[in-house]
């Protein structure tokens, strides 16, 4: 839907933009390859520690997922709302996906606490350094990403939807997306075949 | 944790200096900064610096800086190589040299991180910002305030990188790449590899910001009929160049960054210890460090493309196969990583695999060279400084790249691994290659820059000390390396025979010295003569591209009206349909610039502090410099006024009057 929507503002600005933000999403994926590269290296390396089978709770994490998918789509019916010039829907959008994201992150969080709490913290092994950064990066993302939903939220109902501002909406949404898409990849990497295979 | 532990984290009296070079490095950093703060001041120039330069965000300004910091760095990073020479030229047998063992690893590590992140990278970044911009007709670049924070970054990754000096004492002393398992806690305990970790990560953020902006620039922003095809060269190169760098520079952000994990907070990616593997390490960093050794040299050929065809008249003769060829260069990049570990157990077909994708490189290196040399056959060749930097690359890359070829073959590599023959290869290609490209494109755009020429018998007097050098110091390291001689070697038996050729090559380097010095010395005296050297026309050269067609040197809106492009030579053009003569502007319109900005300035600062207090774990200061940083980026994406016009009228008012000041 988003494709459909010109971006140029008179003076092309928003366009670059958004090229140089689809570049930036691309360095940070290969980011998350080097992490995800890490982990399938070292996830058997547990040191005589629990192996994921015993750590995860898939019920848990399907539960995350869920909320963080969501999210996503609360985050394209903002979008919907921005480009239909709405601008108290937009914001409804923005603290919908804001409280969202932020379950989604103290969902996460509190399984970092209860794996550090039974003495499986990052420090333990290998595999688990490897699992806390690779999904700890992701968090950090989805954190930087609330910071981002407030500072727009607020320039949102300072300025309005100018094309200024829709094109920053469209960034964020171009990253909330991404976070969803490498979130995908760990439930089934991490998780999924952490369980199953 | 005492109040103590909390205010200063691992910081103690120790970390001050104490021993020679440490209070030497402090004095010298501190008279320097006494000095110019003196100078500043005494002329009264505070407000014209802060002004004009720190706050640009004016690519040919920031190229500029860039330059300058290389320069700097350079002169550093040549000290460290001259101490190196020294020591391996005297430590035989019962002399043990004038240095001890753990200072001399920090010092090669420090000359290889310096060369390569702060000298190379920063001299062509300095150049691409200056000239990628004028040859592809565009007035600044897509994201004017980010190349102003690339730089920033650039310079406290060069501030942190020396900062060692003054606060610590000690360097990493682990080679250039910082290698695990040496570089984690065990081996390695103090902070020299935390200040390693946290320059490159600074530096390196400011690289990939610089890499997504010419990206960004070069596809978006090209002057109205300039096709891909219709690219400079210089363009084309940078453009592949960074396309890299966005590669494989988040490799060495997350490689590093997993490194600083294991160091800090006590996990365990590269450790030997609870099931780590150092070898993904190695693995990891080589993924971007082959690559990178690309970006450096890439943006070089473009140089001598550039440089061949303005210097030999001629349209370049092959312009698709060297276009063609840097993209094959820039795709098998990614495919040999493995070549700089053919000893690390990988098993023959895996490296046969890997020797054979590296032997390919000299295929498109070497059509290249053809394209370059046939462009100059049957050309008017034009003997200027620039050209004879060519020449001597033709010679030193060819040289380097056949003992590349030889070394790509992992049978060979077995013998010759970690020997001086392969530091011999690697400083032909860097230096022989990149660095004389970098030479030639600062003598070639100089007068673009300034207004004046650099002076030529002098210009050739470098070069000639130079090449003589390089060849004295460097083929004496291949015979070592055929002898058996490892690199980073502070001591020697005798009986090796080793002596007489470390002597030769540390008075190769000693050649090289005067040569650099030799370019200093051009550089201050064309300037006092630069009244003779003017540039008047802004083409000085008869040239082909568009940087060309605006004066020297170039004023604050690089075009007065943006050019319209026909042909690949597009101010050859230009000229050939006016009778040899740029051609005139008749109408001007309103131009929009960015405006200066110091968030850059304050970000880095921020940023900086964020990298000191995480080498000594302070971690209060930590969350001012990330909650500093973070405020700044929020304060600056509040505001949409980022630019300003300058009315037509004001740029004809301009452009006449430089008219005028040229006719006198």
């Amino acid at each position: 839907m988003e494709t459909a929507i010109e971006h140029k503002s008179p003076h092309g600005t928003n366009d670059k933009a958004i090229l140089g933000f689809w570049i930036y999403l691309m360095t940070d994926l290969i980011i998350f390859a080097a992490l995800f590269a890490a982990y399938a290296v070292l996830r058997g390396n547990t040191f005589g520690g629990p192996s994921e089978r015993d750590l995860f709770s898939l019920p848990f994490v399907l539960a995350e997922t869920m909320i963080l998918l969501t999210s996503s789509f609360t985050s394209g019916l903002m979008m919907l709302a921005a480009h239909r010039g709405k601008k108290n829907q937009t914001i409804g959008w923005l603290v919908a996906t804001f409280l969202l994201g932020a379950s989604f992150l103290a969902l996460e969080l509190s399984e970092f606490s209860r794996f550090i709490a039974e003495g499986h913290g990052p420090q333990a092994s290998a595999s688990l350094s490897s699992y806390f950064t690779l999904v700890g990066t992701h968090g950090l993302h989805i954190a930087v990403g609330l910071l981002w939903i407030i500072v727009s939220s607020m320039q949102v109902a300072r300025r309005g939807l100018t094309p200024f501002i829709t094109s920053k909406l469209t960034r964020f949404s171009l990253f909330w997306h991404f976070l969803d898409i490498v979130w995908i990849f760990i439930f089934t990497i991490v998780y999924l075949m952490g369980v199953a295979l | 944790m005492t109040l103590t532990q909390f205010i200063f984290g691992k910081l103690t009296l120790d970390a001050l200096p104490h021993v020679w070079y440490t209070i030497g490095g402090t004095a010298f950093l501190l008279a320097m900064g006494v000095a110019a703060a003196g100078f500043l001041t005494y002329k009264k120039l505070w407000k014209w610096l802060w002004n004009e330069w720190l706050t640009s965000t004016d690519p040919k300004k920031i190229g500029i800086m860039y330059i300058l910091v290389a320069s700097v760095m350079f002169f550093r990073g040549g000290l460290d190589a001259v101490m190196i020479w020294f020591q391996q030229a005297s430590a035989a047998g019962v002399s043990q040299g004038y240095l001890d063992p753990g200072h001399f690893q920090q010092i090669f590590t420090a000359h290889g991180d310096i060369m390569v992140f702060f000298v190379t990278m920063g001299f062509l970044f300095g150049l691409i910002n200056l000239i990628v911009p004028l040859q592809i007709g565009a007035r600044d670049l897509a994201f004017p305030f980010l190349n102003s924070l690339g730089f920033w970054l650039y310079l406290a990754g060069a501030i942190l990188i020396n900062f060692f000096f003054v606060i610590g004492g000690d360097f990493a002393a682990t080679g250039w790449l910082a290698t695990a398992p040496l570089s984690e806690l065990q081996f390695s305990p103090g902070v020299g590899v935390d200040y390693w970790i946290w320059s490159l990560q600074v530096s390196g953020l400011g690289t990939l910001l610089g890499g997504i902006n010419f990206l960004v620039t070069i596809l978006k922003m090209r002057a109205p009929g300039m096709t891909l095809k219709k690219m400079p060269l210089f363009v084309w190169t940078s453009l592949c160049s960074m396309v890299l760098v966005v590669s494989v520079f988040p490799i060495l952000t997350a490689t590093i960054a997993l490194l600083f994990l294991d160091r800090t907070f006590g996990m365990h990616f590269f450790t030997l210890t609870a099931g780590g593997n150092p070898m993904m390490y190695t693995n990891l960093i080589w993924m971007w460090g082959h690559p990178e050794v690309y970006i450096l040299i890439l943006p070089s050929f473009g140089i001598f493309s550039e440089v061949v065809a303005t210097f030999s008249g001629k349209r370049l003769v092959g312009y698709m196969s060297l276009v063609l060829a840097a993209i094959e260069i820039s795709l098998l990049a990614f495919l040999v990583w493995l070549h700089h570990f053919f000893t690390m157990g990988a098993g023959a077909d895996v490296n046969a695999f890997f020797g054979i994708v590296t032997m390919f490189i000299a295929i498109p290196t070497g059509i290249q060279m053809i394209s370059w040399i046939r462009t100059m056959y049957r050309g008017r060749v034009n003997f200027t400084t620039p050209i004879y930097w060519f020449l001597g690359f033709v010679g030193t890359f060819t040289f380097g790249g056949m003992a590349g070829v030889l070394m790509a073959s992992p049978g060979a590599d077995f013998q010759l691994h970690n020997s001086l023959f392969l530091v011999a290869h690697f400083h032909t290609m860097i230096v022989g290659g990149a660095l004389f490209g970098i030479f030639a494109g600062i003598t070639y755009w100089w007068p673009k820059v300034t207004g004046w020429k650099l002076n030529e018998r002098l210009g050739r007097r470098a070069f000639w000390l130079w090449i003589v050098g390089f060849f004295m110091s460097f083929v004496p390291l291949y015979i070592l390396g055929f002898m058996g001689a490892t690199r980073r070697l502070d001591h020697y038996d005798a009986s090796t025979g080793f002596q007489p050729l470390f002597i030769i090559s540390a008075i190769g380097v000693v050649i090289i010295a005067c040569g650099a010095l030799m370019q200093v010395w051009q550089v201050i005296v064309s300037f006092k003569e630069r009244k003779q050297n003017l540039d008047t026309t802004g083409d000085p050269w008869n040239a082909r591209t568009l940087e060309w067609s605006v004066p020297s040197p170039v004023p604050s809106y690089s075009f007065a009206v943006i050019p319209e492009v026909c042909d690949r030579d597009a101010f050859w053009d230009m000229k050939e349909a006016n009778g040899g003569m740029p051609p005139k502007i008749t109408k001007y319109e309103d131009i929009e610039m960015p405006k200066n900005t110091a968030m850059g300035i304050y970000v880095s600062g921020f940023v900086f502090l964020i990298g000191f207090a995480m080498v000594w774990q302070i971690w209060w200061l930590a969350a001012v410099g990330l909650i500093g940083a973070i405020a700044c980026v929020i304060i600056r994406s509040f505001d949409e006024e980022t630019e300003y016009v300058i009315p037509a009228g004001q740029v004809e008012k301009m452009e006449t009057a430089r008219q005028l000041a040229m006719r006198q």
